[in-house]
């Protein structure tokens, strides 16, 4: 991403809306700019500032009036005046950021928004996880910390090293040289991303195993993570992990519950 | 994706926070999946939802594009749930969010009833949303838990901007708007509703709850 300097009022405004505080104002040309190693092309700045398309030379000359008289132009707080933040084109490997930052960019290997899979929203129709598994949802750099690609290497191959089943459908799973390994592409590693999530299952009684991994390897990463773990009910509507999970440490508050009302028989 | 699952707060504070959303697998008819989701958006709104939105889309809350000088006296910022309903036109996530559970559990049994055949999600507080599968005679197929952040947590904010961050699961909503949000409130210079619609332009899935938001900048918690 990038501001156009000829339309930048340095407001500041986009200072604060970015997720990585990856933009700042330069006092010596006076113009907002982007920080392009810490940028992760989210979009954030770009698409969810509005944008009042004033006159940039008109703007300039209202603050500094104002400014005499100790009065501040003080535009709405989401908006940039004059429409300054500007996409540019992206090769790889800096490409690899916007697929996993930007959430309106539909990845090829998953075939949906996001940098995720449908893991167990559609797991009534689509059966990925079945009964005895614990199905993991770890996503690096969540919230908004923003994570290297070392540091998720770090954590998949501490992963694979207990066994995990990595999730085929998965983007970070489709970045790996060797999932035997967990290790992920070379030319990828220092590329920073809003979050990108590793998704794997395993036996519902590995799920102590894969916890103390985490533990583990979460005092080794530059960022943080946040973990997520699924089970398929049973007929009456329970599964193990609600009581194991407390036991091992970890209360139970919030949850995604997948109802059971989606069929089959509707996929052509 | 894992976009509404870890909301921070504790849980007298998220007992107002309620999410359904609605997805399609995979290979579903298009057209059929399309109306369905403009049938749940539809349905949603018979139950007073805070927000609505279709994840390609964008919400009832939306950045707006050709403002002009006038909008800093008066600016039109009041939900516009038509814009969300006409605009389904790809299968994908639709979601409605409630801060009230009656709310919620009516709207799910409305769900029940109607049967439209694609997977339907509550993301709430685990045991609220248990309760509400018992009240509507649901058999819940399979649940997600969220177990929190590890990591270098001291890099995240204080709780107030961490809970109002949250609610965008795609860290889109940054700290440092939530933050400045809080100060404009604080220095009187935003209303809190002002201030948590501004917010909820950010979170493009449109699952940000500004009701929630709204109680969080005020000072003023819903409890239970």
């Amino acid at each position: 991403m990038k501001i156009d300097p000829r339309l930048c009022v340095e407001c500041a405004n986009c200072v604060a809306v970015c997720p990585m505080s990856a933009i700042h104002i330069d006092p010596e040309i006076r113009r907002a700019v982007v920080d392009e190693d810490e940028c992760v092309e989210c979009f954030a700045c770009y698409r969810g500032m509005s944008s009042e398309n004033l006159n940039p030379m008109l703007i300039r000359l209202a603050r500094r009036t104002l400014g005499l008289f100790r009065f501040r132009f003080d535009p709405e707080p989401d908006g940039c005046p004059t429409a300054a933040i500007v996409p540019q084109e992206l090769e790889w490997p800096r490409s690899i950021r916007r697929v996993f930052s930007d959430v309106l960019m539909t990845h090829e290997g998953t075939g949906i928004l996001g940098r995720g899979t449908e893991e167990v929203k559609t797991n009534d129709v689509t059966g990925r996880l079945g009964p005895g598994f614990a199905g993991f949802v770890v996503e690096l750099g969540r919230p908004s910390v923003g994570a290297r690609f070392y540091d998720i290497e770090k954590v998949s191959r501490a992963l694979a090293a207990v066994g995990v089943i990595f999730e085929e459908k998965n983007p970070i799973t489709g970045l790996m040289t060797d999932v035997s390994e967990g290790a992920l592409d070379p030319e990828v590693l220092d590329e920073k991303v809003m979050s990108a999530i590793i998704e794997f299952r395993t036996p519902l009684e590995g799920t102590d195993a894969v916890l103390q991994v985490l533990e583990g390897v979460a005092r080794e990463i530059d960022t943080v993570m946040a973990v997520g773990v699924a089970a398929r009910c049973g007929e009456d509507g329970q599964n193990d992990l609600e009581s194991m999970l407390p036991a091992l440490g970890y209360p139970i508050v919030r949850a995604k519950t997948n109802l059971g009302l989606g069929r089959a028989e509707v996929i052509s | 994706m894992t976009h509404s699952l870890h909301r921070f707060g504790q849980p007298e504070d998220l007992a107002g926070d309620y999410i359904v959303f609605a997805m399609p697998a995979q290979g579903v008819d298009p057209e059929s999946a399309i109306r369905t989701e403009k049938e749940f958006l539809r349905r949603s709104l018979r139950h007073q939802p805070v927000n609505l939105g279709d994840a390609k889309k964008g919400g009832w809350f939306q950045p707006q594009k050709n403002l002009g000088p006038g909008v800093h006296w008066r600016r039109n910022t009041e939900p516009k749930p038509e814009l969300v309903i006409d605009g389904v036109d790809a299968p994908g996530i639709v979601a409605a969010v409630f801060d009230r559970y009656e709310a919620m559990e009516a709207f799910v049994e409305e769900l029940r009833e109607l049967d439209l055949g694609v997977s339907i999600n509550i993301s709430a507080l685990a045991d609220r949303a248990a309760t509400c599968c018992r009240a509507c005679g649901i058999t819940r197929h399979s649940v997600e838990y969220s177990l929190g952040f590890l990591g270098k947590t001291e890099k995240l904010p204080e709780k107030e901007i961490l809970e109002l961050a949250t609610m965008c699961g795609h860290g889109t909503v940054s700290f440092g708007l939530a933050e400045k949000m809080m100060d404009r409130v604080r220095s009187g210079r935003m209303t809190p509703k002002a201030a948590a619609r501004t917010l909820a332009r950010f979170c493009v899935c449109s699952i940000f709850n500004p009701a929630r938001a709204e109680e969080i900048l005020s000072g003023k918690r819903k409890r239970g």
